[in-house]
């Protein structure tokens, strides 16, 4: 059963690495990917994100049953933060937990590519000037990244 | 019926949500983009570019076909950009 949180509050990849593996004999790897706010060189001051309340933590547990079933973790911890966030500091953490490296590697890169495209949040970029600028657009190359699941 | 818009939908309706008594005959998604679209300027601009415009019953995503026969909350936003 993964752990799930939407949340405004930074994470602390760490701590989260160890509430997941302390006490454990089991676990023999564990992938952590952390995506972090660019500045775009040096044009953002932040990005805004905005998501959809229950449909958010839905859709990322429907994911991460999908992960569940296609490797043998031992965990899974998804983390999603929205609101305004500033340049090096962490929007997404996804933490996966296996006997061995490769479920652990697969599953991490499987639960972002599918978050990308399918989980209901989306950015904003507010720019250096004051200013609130456009919204994201949505990139090919994230849905090419998800079909390739399969 | 509840419908809830995100992003630059939202924007573009110019409101988060509201409840709406919809005609008879609006059986899919796609009949009920249509059906908002004769409402204002606002939708028209808001779904101009149909194929664009994602949608999600009770927290499902959707495809424009789908029946909306039972749904609580139709959700319309942009392609996501999370992550």
């Amino acid at each position: 059963m993964a752990i799930i949180r939407i949340q405004v509050e930074a994470f602390d990849a760490a701590a989260e690495t160890a509430a997941l593996t302390t006490g454990r004999g089991d676990i023999g790897a564990t992938v952590a990917f952390t995506g972090f706010c660019r500045d775009e060189g040096g044009r953002l001051s932040a990005l805004e994100l905005e998501h959809y309340p229950g449909m958010a933590e839905a859709e990322i547990a429907c994911i991460a049953s999908e992960a569940e079933a296609r490797w043998p973790l031992l965990g899974l911890t998804v983390i999603h933060r929205y609101g305004l966030i500033r340049p090096g500091e962490p929007i997404v953490l996804v933490l996966a937990a296996s006997a061995h490296r490769r479920a652990a590697f697969e599953a991490a890169e499987f639960m972002m590519d599918y978050l990308k495209t399918r989980a209901p949040f989306w950015k904003r970029e507010h720019l250096k000037d004051g200013n609130v600028g456009a919204w994201v657009d949505a990139k090919g190359a994230d849905d090419a990244a998800m079909e390739r699941w399969g | 019926m509840k419908l809830v818009y995100f992003a630059w939908v939202r924007e573009r309706v110019g409101k988060t949500d509201e409840t709406l008594d919809l005609p008879e005959g609006i059986a899919t998604i796609a009949d009920l983009v249509r059906w908002l679209k004769t409402r204002g300027e606002e939708y028209e601009y808001a779904f101009e570019n149909e194929a664009i415009v994602r949608a999600a019953i009770d927290h499902q995503h959707v495809k424009p076909e789908a029946s909306i026969a039972g749904a609580r909350e139709i959700a319309f936003f942009p392609p996501m950009t999370g992550g």
